[in-house]
């Protein structure tokens, strides 16, 4: 990332449902404080959060990198979970593996990945089986 | 017409987030699953959940919304009011039903519209 201006580094704790979402709340307020027209703001602050409940709800925690740049911002999720054994399926609005008792929190409606994918100018996921899923969030200023 | 509005109006409590009473309410959107909450509801709308846990607060910030009003007299959790009240966030209670809920909350905004 060479022409970045800021960068903030988030740890993600793992099965902490009271402070989860803590780091895409944080960026969501330097954002607005660097005056970043709000509907960036928003799109940032909702694919953040998605990524950032996934990495809680299914793999234990992990940690967060945005990169914010001259053109856009980037976001880094990444985990030590189970990693995702099918992302096509894992991309399709409804599938969820959510367990019940994240439901009852209103997780689990399979919207999340779909969420990111709407909110951002490119998303990529790679994941590897019992060793964990990286998401790089892509939104660009001018989007 | 403003959330405070919503509260007097309609008889329900405020259970945190004084400070926002002030936030204009043009909106209704009533879900309990989160995300499909972030995807489709409109901003500045009044959020009806039956959900009482801490999550609300974030996913209410990030949509935009007016405030959260907690349905069917379901009970609040503390850490969740305690967090609305950090950031401003209204949070209402009423015993009603999410349906009525809707309905008593439109024909204020149609009333207000009409004046
Ligand atoms: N970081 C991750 N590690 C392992 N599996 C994941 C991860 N992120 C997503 N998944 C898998 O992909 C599915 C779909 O994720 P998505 O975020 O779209 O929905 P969800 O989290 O189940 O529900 P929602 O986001 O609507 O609350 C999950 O149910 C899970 O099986
Ligand atoms: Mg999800």
């Amino acid at each position: 990332m060479s022409n970045g201006i800021l960068t903030l580094v988030y740890d993600i704790p793992a099965m902490d449902m009271i402070s989860a979402g803590e780091a895409s709340s944080n960026v969501k307020k330097k954002l607005k404080q660097l005056g970043v027209n709000p509907l960036i703001v928003k799109k940032v602050s909702i694919s953040m959060y998605e990524a950032e409940m996934n990495a809680v709800i299914h793999a234990n925690g992990g940690s967060a990198t945005v990169n914010i740049g001259t053109d856009e911002i980037v976001i880094i999720i990444e985990d030590r979970g189970p990693g995702i054994e099918n992302i096509d399926l894992a991309m399709k609005e409804g599938y969820s593996t959510a367990s019940d008792e994240v439901r009852q929190m209103g997780f689990g409606a399979g919207m999340g990945l779909p969420n990111i994918k709407k909110n951002s100018d490119s998303l990529n996921i790679e994941s590897e089986i019992g060793k964990g899923t990286r998401l790089e969030i892509a939104i660009k200023f001018t989007s | 017409m403003d959330v405070k509005m919503i509260a007097d109006k309609l008889n329900m409590k405020v259970l945190a987030g004084k400070k926002g009473l002030g936030m204009k309410v043009e909106d209704i959107y009533a879900c309990d699953l989160l995300s499909w909450v972030m995807a489709r509801a409109e901003k500045a709308s009044a959020w009806i959940t039956i959900h009482s846990h801490v999550n609300i607060v974030a996913v209410a910030l990030l949509a935009e919304l007016s405030c959260i009003i907690v349905s069917e007299g379901v009970k609040v959790e503390s850490n969740t009011l305690e967090r609305a009240d950090m950031e401003g966030i209204p949070v209402l209670g009423t015993t009603m039903k999410t349906h009525r809920t809707c309905i008593e909350i439109h024909n204020l905004i149609k009333r207000e519209q009409k004046k």
